[in-house]
């Protein structure tokens, strides 16, 4: 379906290259944001205020939500419009451990039962809010929650051969009716309000600036482990499978691959990304709730991707960081032109920019590639 | 004789003064009656409103305008008026006692007096007792009507002494109803109280459930209220046998309210059908073209400030035009340089989607419009007290049909139809046959996009028109192309139906959003099932 | 390499454009930040209520600013995104350093500020009706507590005009689902039966209120007076009186009072089927006094649109904008801590012909007002409570919050101070 990426080994040795810069660069800027941030007076120029450190923090999530996404659509083909569902789960597995450890300090005082349980008269604790105290399981559900659904809708996706815009449009139809679940508060996940008001983290309060550093350092370890490991992944002899099926899977299937099989673990493989970003993403901000699942906030990962370049990893990484500070920027001082902008954005980039920023600024390699 | 006849001219002289006296009193007490109005208090308005029965007919047109909120006085002189808006904003006014019309006024010169809904009730049922022999047949049904809620002994007085003097059948019966209830609940004979029975059991108004269950109540000891076995065991009967036929016309209605949702998601889909069904073109801007349609619907009407009756009906084509318009510039500036990559279509598309919210609220603001319903599209066909079709949904039913019959005509019978199909099938073959495919795309979209516009203007009849109007339909539309199967619009057709009436069977068992849940997930696995939907297009056309 | 380059030369400006601070002028003036959604779902309601705060600031500047110096409204916009109003906040006190904020409707909107207004000591104005069950040291809530509008509401259909079923109809979401918990106890401490009161909820902007209806109107057919307290949510509201209008359900015979019906929403929408339909607020733009009309004509000039109405959440804006401008001067500093308890006590006239005061658990003393909805999209007060009710931060009719105090005055000093066990948890100060 997609007919540029015919220059693999080119497409390889480049990325490499670009891939350790782009690794230099994030370390280079967190222990630059870090170090300013906590060691340098509040009053000196090269301060970076909290509020900049969890800005970034917020970013990497969505650099590696965007990652995860950049997963299956650019190297798979599966354009997913769902995978917010996976990020919000992991961030409501998250959030449900947090509200946990807030234990008797919530307004009401109850032991057990979150505040927004107490004024709705919730009697007991539902069964699926058990284990939660315990960072431990609340860590392995936020894997293994996403990737059973992931594993379950790939699976009787995939099987069915659902391809394209249909399953586009189902992945879509996916989060929103999650959406319109996690919004009923007979859910026990808070409804409209979700998860809020968390206190600490492992003992460690999150209001400090060195728990939120640290935060923001662990999201920067988490997207570098996913790039490396996403890049081994797809290097490796099952990648180029992947690769294989994106660019002509009956062809695939015809040499007698189980087409199907790479699909969905490479699904679920994403799907738990997302989820780590997901859970990432709660603490730093401070709240999950159910506008995450919105098909619209799934859309918009596609065009951090989309913009920054597809099958390129760090393009997505790129293009989630820079959309985002845009959007920083222009809802800080264009309010209304923001949508304005973002749907330029959106038409511009996919008729002028087909490859996304990355694609543009490997001119050289554009021509090539058209010549060939 | 003579004596006698003086003297009794004396008396008719007699008589005659005091029937004129006693009118003029009563003229005179009606007027000082009204003039209390001019003021007073809302916690005085009951007792003065009270005294005006006894004026009969003459305190109609007072009562009528004091019911629809028009009954003012003026203040310079304190005098009762009706006033309406004219259309510089001023009022015209009405002296509703001397039947003349005086200068227009503004909106300073008066003052309203204003009514509560208890007021408006009490209104209501001095009408239906002034008006329960008028010689005007409706009037009289909607007196009666309105006197069956409240049974009290005066008003069934009235009733009793206005059925000696009925003829017509509906009210006759309506008035037996009535009488009946009240021999029900308070004759003593039995026989008599089982021919009630008899009377009211094939009515489904509700006041005859509850009459009959107030019969059959069980005490605090387990012994019914009601001593008498047979007119127990009669009521018992009727009560079942009203109860069976309420529960057929709630299907019924269930049906039509599916049929209702289903009309709805079949407008909405039906222009995606063709510019995602057709051209294979995702168009997540869809919505939008929805919202311009609505919004059209606002201008029309705006331009057309004496023409509500009418105006929606230009709006039809205006935001046909408009939105096709719109989706014919969309197709060429954009669409069309992304052919054959349907996921950067979407992307580019949902773009759009944005840019159009954007100036939609620039130039409208972000508040919602009001699309005021004309009087035909109001109120319902009550087909009995348990059955009733709402106009706005009947007719958005029917239009939706419509909308639907006729695209299938421009796509089967006329010379677009025909190339519309041959680019959809084979684009190159098409274009060697010397169909300008390029113009056949935009036109398909702008066909497309102007359906989209068409259902805005449906929308706008049913809920707010507002920049996010589109965003609320979008899934549900792609739910139901892809259900009914891409390509087919009668498999669009059969699909908005199905889900609509699945959706409304499921609501009073799991509550709307449930509902929509299970439908969703319904979908999702019915594509596993069927990737191609329910009327899977075959042939080429297919791949 | 050109790639690397490029991507290394952004990283460093970014790095170095992060690494600076701006630094506000903060001398010469007084900021007010505006933290209300402009664009997003929720902009329709809370893009007049910043236009609200830049009014006030305006006029409080010709009459001379503010201990001598200027006011300057610093206006950003959360795009109706929940976390994004947590990350605003965080620009708002860090960078931009403003001394109050003026913001959010919903409830979620302050839940997501909360942690954040708390932990850097920030200062919030809420102007919303909401649900109760909170009081923040660092927030005043100058819109109704349940007990400022949905309880007086109840009152009134009970005893004036006798209704014995009740249909409680909301939206899902916190504010309706506490509301409702709160009426269903006092309904129930009034007596009624469980089989007479119905329960429904709906999602965010639901359209297709067929069915609801029809289920209002059977049960509202059993010959007692049947009333429908209405809690849904502002898009949701149009088609649910259209649907009410063409089903035959009148004013008269099963009345519904809405919570969130006000002025603005309906200036954008066909009133004919609402008319006589009731809405309970503290404040009604027909409401006849001097301040009111200058308010009124204030607006109209300032929004330059002699259309546009006035609603009780921009009264709750200006009660709060005026009482934080009384508190600054009495305490002479913008310093929130001074400020907070300047607050507390502070009065002011409302635009109703009284005095709000806010109370020491961070609530405003209010009237309660009941009118019906006339066509011209006006309310018309038809009942109201004798004085002003006080705002109740926790309910007296949920078992967990019937314990629970709040007073920010010296020997409690606590939002949620439980009674029985004299404690005071969850408190980050």
């Amino acid at each position: 379906m997609i007919k540029h990426y015919r220059d693999e080994g080119r497409a390889e040795y480049f990325f490499q290259k670009n891939g350790r810069a782009f690794l230099i660069i994030l370390f280079g800027v967190v222990i630059y944001a870090s170090c300013c941030n906590l060691f340098i007076p509040d009053d000196s120029i090269f301060y970076v205020s909290t509020y900049t450190i969890t800005l970034l923090g917020k970013y990497l999530c969505f650099a590696l939500l965007a990652l995860s996404v950049d997963v299956v659509w650019g190297y798979c083909g599966i354009l997913s419009l769902g995978h917010g569902a996976f990020f919000a789960l992991g961030g409501y597995t998250m959030g449900m451990y947090l509200m946990r450890q807030i234990g008797e300090r919530g307004v009401y005082g109850h032991p057990v039962l979150p505040d927004f349980m107490v004024f709705l008269n919730w009697k007991e604790l539902p069964w699926f809010w058990y284990g939660f105290d315990s960072f431990g399981f609340a860590m392995l559900m936020t894997l293994v929650v996403p990737s059973v659904l992931a594993f379950v809708f790939g699976w009787l996706a995939f099987r069915s051969r659902v391809t394209g815009v249909y399953l586009s449009i189902i992945t879509q139809a996916l989060t929103y009716a999650l959406m319109l679940a996690f919004f009923r508060n007979e859910m026990g996940f808070g409804g409209n309000n979700g998860l809020t008001d968390f206190k600490d983290i492992l003992g460690f309060d999150l209001q400090s600036d060195r728990t939120r550093v640290v935060l923001f350092c662990l999201s920067a370890i988490a997207l570098a482990i996913a790039y490396l490991l996403s890049q081994l992944i797809l290097q490796s002899r099952y990648g180029r499978v992947v690769v294989a099926i994106r660019d002509a899977e009956a062809r695939t299937r015809s040499i007698g691959f189980k087409t199907e099989n790479y699909k969905v673990s490479l699904f679920v493989y994403s799907a738990a990304l997302a989820a780590i970003a997901g859970a990432l993403y709660v603490p730093q901000v401070g709240i999950i709730n159910p506008g995450e699942f919105s098909p619209l906030n799934s859309i918009e990962i596609v065009v951090w991707v989309s913009v920054g370049g597809r099958a390129t990893l760090y393009g997505a990484v790129v293009g989630a960081i820079l959309v985002n500070y845009a959007k920083t920027k222009f809802t800080a001082e264009f309010p209304d032109e923001w949508l304005y902008a973002l749907g330029l954005l959106f038409v511009g980039t996919t008729i002028f920019l087909p490859k996304g920023l990355m694609g543009f600024f490997d001119v050289k390699k554009w021509r090539n590639q058209r010549r060939g | 004789m003579t004596y006698v006849g003086r003297k009794s001219l004396r008396l008719i002289t007699f008589t005659m003064i005091c029937v004129l006296a006693s009118l003029c009193s009563a003229d005179e007490e009606f007027h000082i009656n009204v003039k209390q109005l001019a003021g007073a208090k809302l916690r005085a308005l009951p007792a003065i409103v009270a005294k005006f029965e006894t004026s009969g007919e003459r305190a109609l047109p007072i009562l009528r305008a004091m019911l629809e909120g028009a009954l003012y006085y003026r203040k310079s002189d304190k005098r009762i008026v009706a006033a309406y808006r004219t259309e510089t904003g001023d009022f015209r006014l009405d002296d509703l006692l001397e039947g003349i019309d005086l200068e227009v006024a503004s909106k300073r010169e008066i003052k309203k007096i204003v009514v509560n809904n208890r007021l408006r009730g009490q209104i209501r049922k001095i009408i239906a007792r002034i008006t329960l022999t008028s010689g005007d047949r409706f009037v009289r049904e909607l007196a009666v009507d309105n006197m069956l809620n409240d049974l009290n002994k005066e008003n069934l007085l009235l009733l009793r002494a206005a059925r000696k003097k009925e003829k017509d059948d509906d009210i006759l019966s309506k008035l037996n109803m009535a009488i009946a209830i009240d021999d029900l609940k308070h004759n003593e004979s039995t026989q008599l109280r089982l021919d009630a029975i008899d009377i009211i059991d094939s009515s489904l108004q509700p006041i005859v459930v509850n009459t009959l269950n107030s019969l059959l109540v069980i005490d605090a000891e387990g012994m019914p209220i009601e001593k008498d076995e047979e007119v127990r065991e009669r009521a018992m009967k009727a009560k079942e046998s009203i109860e069976l036929k309420i529960s057929f016309y709630e299907v019924l209605q269930r049906i039509f309210y599916g049929l209702s949702l289903g009309s709805i998601l079949l407008l909405i889909a039906t222009g995606l059908a063709i510019t995602f069904g057709v051209m294979g073109v995702i168009n997540m801007a869809h919505g939008e073209l929805i919202m311009l349609g609505a919004y059209t619907a606002y201008v029309v009407q705006l331009l057309l400030p004496n023409g509500i009756e009418y105006s929606i009906l230009i709006a039809i084509p205006a935001a046909f035009a408009v939105s096709g318009l719109c989706g014919i510039l969309i197709e060429r500036y954009v669409i069309r340089y992304l052919r054959g990559r349907p996921l950067e279509t979407l992307l580019a598309t949902f773009g759009i989607s944005l840019i159009l919210q954007q100036t939609v609220r620039t130039i409208f603001s972000p508040l919602n419009r009001q699309v005021v319903s004309p009087t035909w599209l109001s109120g319902s066909l009550e087909i009995n007290p348990v059955f009733a079709l709402t106009y706005n949904r009947l007719y958005i039913l029917a239009f939706a049909v419509l909308v639907l019959l006729c695209l299938q005509l421009v796509l089967k019978k006329t010379k677009l139809g025909l190339q519309v199909r041959a680019v959809s099938q084979n684009r190159e073959m098409a274009r060697a046959m010397g169909v300008r495919t390029e113009r056949v795309d935009a036109l398909t979209f702008g066909l497309g996009a102007g359906v989209a516009g068409v259902a805005g203007v449906a929308l706008s009849q049913l809920t707010n028109v507002g920049p996010n109007l589109g965003q609320a339909y979008i899934v549900d539309s792609f739910m139901v192309v892809v259900f009914g199967g891409v390509g087919n619009l009668w498999g669009t057709m059969v699909g908005g139906f199905t889900l609509g009436v699945a959706n409304k069977f499921l609501e009073p068992i799991t509550g709307p959003v449930l509902a929509n849940i299970f439908v969703l997930i319904f979908i999702i696995l019915f594509i596993q099932k069927r990737p191609s939907g329910l009327f899977p297009q075959t042939g080429r056309a297919a791949e | 390499m050109k790639l690397k380059r490029f991507i290394g030369s952004l990283f460093i400006v970014l790095c170095v454009g992060l690494g600076i601070p701006v630094y506000a002028d903060g001398h010469g003036t007084i900021k007010v930040g505006v933290l209300h959604s402009l664009s997003g779902t929720m902009a329709i309601s809370e893009t007049t209520l910043k236009d609200t705060v830049l009014m006030m600031v305006e006029k409080q500047n010709e009459a001379g600013g503010l201990l001598g110096k200027k006011l300057e409204a610093v206006v950003v916009d959360p795009a109706s995104d929940w976390p994004l109003f947590a990350e605003k906040t965080r620009e708002l006190l860090t960078k931009e350093k403003v001394d109050v904020i003026f913001g959010c409707w919903t409830s979620v909107s302050r839940k997501s500020v909360l942690p954040v207004i708390e932990e850097l000591n920030g200062l919030l104005f809420y102007p919303v009706q909401y649900e109760g069950e909170e009081s923040s040291k660092n927030v005043f809530y100058t819109g109704a507590a349940p007990n400022q509008q949905a309880v007086p509401a109840v009152d009134y259909f009970m005893n004036d005009i006798g209704v014995e079923r009740w249909v409680l109809a909301g939206t899902d979401y916190v504010y309706p689902r506490t509301t409702n918990k709160i009426l269903e106890a006092y309904l129930k401490a009034s007596g009624v039966a469980d089989e007479d009161i119905m329960i429904s909820y709906t999602p965010f902007g639901h359209s297709d209120w067929q069915g609801i209806v029809s289920d209002i109107k059977k049960f509202g057919s059993t010959g007692k007076k049947t009333g429908v307290v209405s809690t849904i949510n502002g898009d949701a509201n149009v088609p649910f009186y259209k649907e009410l209008g063409n089903q035959g359900i009148s004013a008269e015979d099963i009345p519904v009072v809405a919570f969130s019906v006000g002025e603005e929403e309906l200036s954008g929408l066909d009133t004919k089927p609402l008319v006589g339909h009731l809405a309970a607020w503290n404040y009604f733009q027909s409401v006849e006094s001097p301040e009111n009309e200058e308010f009124i004509a204030d607006w109209k000039t300032f929004i330059k649109d002699d259309k546009r109405v006035t609603n009780d959440p921009m009264e709750a804006t200006y009660i709060g904008f005026k009482m934080w401008v009384q508190a600054v001067e009495k305490a002479g500093t913008t310093d929130v801590d001074e400020v907070e308890q300047a607050m507390l006590g502070i009065t002011t006239p409302n635009l109703t012909g009284g005095v709000a005061v806010m109370n020491t658990n961070h609530h405003l003393s209010k009237p309660v007002l009941i009118g019906e909805i006339q066509e011209d999209g006006q309310i018309e007060t038809v009942w109201e409570t004798f004085g002003t009710v006080i705002g109740d931060a926790w309910s007296d009719y949920l078992p967990a919050s019937s314990k629970l105090i709040a007073d920010w005055t010296d020997p409690v000093k606590c939002g949620n101070f439980n009674i029985e066990t004299g404690e005071c948890s969850g408190q980050n100060f």
